[in-house]
């Protein structure tokens, strides 16, 4: 038997030591991993950790593919915050997405960003509607939201596979499932830079993250509401005792965490494709739940958590591109990381103890 | 003293000579190649296909390419960043090997006006992207004879991946073989709704299998229906790779889709300065579409069937090569018993894509 208690006191200086020591141990398993597999261990560090900095418009990059995991990662933090588990942020991305996207396509001509801005709320409103389901189930019936969270999101995945080949699909696309381009007016512009121009794919989208992290740094920290989630997750007799209503509490971080993914799903799809097509999210919905644990439930730390994954991502990329470096393996490595990065995180918060008896 | 100065010259005239090797050398850089692939290679199906492809461009040229591969590109805002940053990189050509690339090749071809592009089986082109693609379908109306003539149910399972115009002409091409040899049998569809998923694919196997069918086709991606027909004693095709591997006994043949021939071109024109996009009026003529007879379409060994049928299926083939046998001459009919089109006439590219009905020989209706 493994048993985990937590600890009296977490100590200051292994908070600072627990993430150097987890990227160590990441870089001797990675250095064993790339030596043994034949290529050259600090060409391919370099590569995974460096390169996506080394030009100007990569670090553009960088934050583009950030920027859905901030956002599905700040939403899933009230949630978590709170004890309550939405595994579902990938199908409320996608819902969030779909009904905005759809809103978008019945005004094909229209050249104002005001488009946009609905399409903001409509997305939200999708997202949280998808959030609503498992709520109501959790606050009503007392039905586990995993479970119903995590289901949701294949009805969603084939909800919007089924309007993209049917309904929404443009006519002139010879039967391949795209929906019309999206106009003008629902578009996020790419920002252009005076005297340099683009910079990569980066857009006005990310403006959003600059604006959010403070609005839920203070949230957290700043106000009753915020203070009753932190309550009721950490100590919930203490809320009971102190009524705060834990329905109340449940359904309104789903349906913020699921209407943030719908916010996240419309910035990315505006932003860098233009129409709707089967697949809109690649599993930023999945991926943003290790984004906030890693980020330790807290804004700023999911700003860097979120910079991290973005990077390696970028740097397992651009290993294959100039060095030929599998995909699987630089997965296996940020497998690795992940994995000593949460389990240096987990063992500052418990002890662990081994009982061998049966 | 003139023997002397004689050395002197030849020596100046050899060194000259090696310098002008090594300047020359150094001026003839290798030709830097980018692909882009949708999954792993593998060792079957369609990402494999372009990666033997590519393997024929290295054999071809050696040294003269210098490639780069990103595998496990997602068709999203991921290739538009990994096609751009393989442009960076200076890569002269860059092949995108998927349909969902369409639209980010063209966004990143607009920031690159002297790079070329070539989008595999997308339909917009622009100055510097071309477009290719293969004739499946020739292909599927051989798969069509053998079936008609090996067939003892004459049901026919065909597993579709998604009822879009490209898997539509292929069923049809299908069906036109099969009603050459033989007018009783037909072919029913079981959509996968996906390229690659080996336990649904195996599923539609056998529900084809259970309601009687005994040769297999397919739309889709992973060996696994050939490997359910394997067990059930039932025989099929294999898809995009040979696939006899998986299935020694159930394999017919594959259609193999032989990307090396249109790569080796693509590279030779760049290299030649002749490349171009072709310069038809619309969409479909400007679209290199290649079949049996450019040999982008290969037919592996015909195997696990009589000598005779083996010989009608060889005859299927060459008359699709010499372009006696036309695979949708009318007259057309479709399943309703609408008139496609009448006797004399023949359907042209663009009616292919736009096919959204089954012919003669097929049950059901599209679905959508």
């Amino acid at each position: 038997m493994i048993t985990f208690t937590p600890r009296d006191k977490v100590s200051n200086s292994w908070t600072l030591i627990g993430p150097i020591l987890s990227i160590i141990l990441t870089v001797i398993f990675g250095l064993l991993i790339f030596t043994f597999l034949g290529f050259d261990p600090a060409e391919t560090l370099y590569q995974i950790f460096i390169s996506p900095f080394s030009r100007i418009d990569r670090v553009s990059d960088i934050f583009v593919k950030a920027c859905p995991l901030i956002i599905v990662g700040i939403g899933l933090m009230f949630c978590f915050r709170a004890n309550v588990w939405n595994i579902g942020a990938e199908g409320q991305f996608i819902m969030g997405t779909l009904l905005a996207g759809s809103f978008a396509l019945l005004f094909p001509n229209v050249e104002t960003k005001l488009l946009l801005l609905c399409m903001f709320f409509v997305g939200f409103l999708g997202g949280a509607l998808w959030a609503f389901i498992p709520a109501i189930l959790k606050t009503k019936l007392n039905v586990n939201e995993i479970l119903v969270s995590l289901m949701l999101v294949y009805v969603a995945m084939l909800f919007i596979d089924f309007i993209v080949r049917g309904p929404l699909r443009d006519p002139m696309s010879f039967g391949f499932p795209l929906s019309k381009p999206y106009s003008d007016g629902a578009l996020i512009n790419k920002i252009s830079f005076p005297g340099i121009g683009y910079l990569g794919q980066l857009h006005y989208g990310i403006l959003f993250i600059i604006l959010l992290i403070p609005l839920a740094w203070v949230f957290n920290n700043k106000t009753l509401a915020g203070f009753q989630i932190n309550v009721l997750g950490s100590a919930p007799k203490a809320a009971r005792f102190a009524g705060f209503s834990r329905e109340r509490i449940t359904m309104s971080v789903l349906l913020l965490s699921g209407g943030l993914a719908g916010v996240a799903g419309v910035i990315e799809v505006s932003a860098n494709i233009g129409q709707l097509q089967p697949e809109v999210s690649f599993g930023y919905g999945f991926t943003a739940i290790i984004v906030a644990f890693l980020g330790r439930l807290s804004p700023v730390g999911i700003l860097f958590a979120g910079i991290i994954i973005a990077t390696v991502k970028l740097g397992a990329d651009n290993a294959q591109m100039t060095m030929g470096i599998p995909k699987v393996v630089t997965g296996l490595f940020e497998g690795i990381l992940l994995f000593f990065l949460l389990t240096g995180e987990t063992l500052q918060k418990y002890k662990i103890k081994w009982s061998w008896n049966k | 003293m003139l023997k002397f100065c004689k050395h002197i010259f030849s020596l100046v005239a050899l060194s000259a000579s090696v310098l002008f090797f090594i300047v020359t050398n150094s001026f003839a850089n290798p030709t830097k190649v980018g692909f882009v692939y949708l999954t792993t290679p593998g060792d079957h199906g369609w990402t494999y296909a372009h990666e033997l492809g590519k393997q024929m461009v290295e054999k071809r040229f050696g040294d003269d390419v210098k490639i780069s591969v990103v595998e496990n590109v997602p068709e999203g805002p991921d290739a538009t960043r990994v096609i751009r940053e393989l442009a960076k990189q200076g890569n002269e050509i860059i092949f995108t090997t998927s349909f969902g690339y369409m639209e980010p090749t063209l966004k990143v071809a607009k920031e690159f006006p002297n790079i070329k592009f070539e989008h595999i089986t997308g339909y917009k082109r622009s100055n510097n992207v071309a477009t290719g693609n293969i004739r499946f379908y020739e292909g599927r109306y051989i798969q069509g004879v053998v079936a008609g003539l090996m067939t003892k149910t004459n049901k026919i399972g065909y597993i579709g991946a998604y009822p879009i115009a490209e898997v539509i002409m292929g069923i049809n091409a299908f069906a036109q073989g099969l009603r050459s040899v033989n007018k009783d049998a037909s072919i029913s569809v079981i959509w996968a709704n996906t390229w690659y998923d080996p336990v649904k694919e195996a599923d539609a196997a056998k529900v084809h299998i259970a309601e009687g069918a005994d040769i297999l086709a397919q739309h889709t991606d992973s060996p696994a229906m050939l490997q359910i027909a394997e067990k059930n004693g039932a025989l099929g095709f294999g898809q995009s790779t040979d696939m006899s591997a998986f299935a020694p006994k159930a394999q017919l043949f594959a259609s193999e889709n032989n990307w090396g021939p249109y790569y080796i071109k693509k590279i030779e024109q760049l290299k030649n300065g002749k490349w171009n996009t072709g310069d038809g009026p619309d969409h479909w003529a400007g679209n290199e579409w290649g079949g049996i007879s450019s040999d982008m379409l290969k037919i592996s060994k015909f195997q696990n069937m009589p000598d005779e049928v083996a010989k009608k299926a060889q005859e299927a083939l060459s008359g699709i090569k010499n372009g006696s046998i036309k695979i949708f001459a009318g007259p057309l009919v479709d399943n309703t018993g609408k008139e496609i089109i009448p006797a004399g006439k023949t359907l042209d590219d663009g009616a292919l894509w736009g096919m959204n009905y089954y012919l003669k020989g097929v049950n059901g209706k599209v679905p959508g």
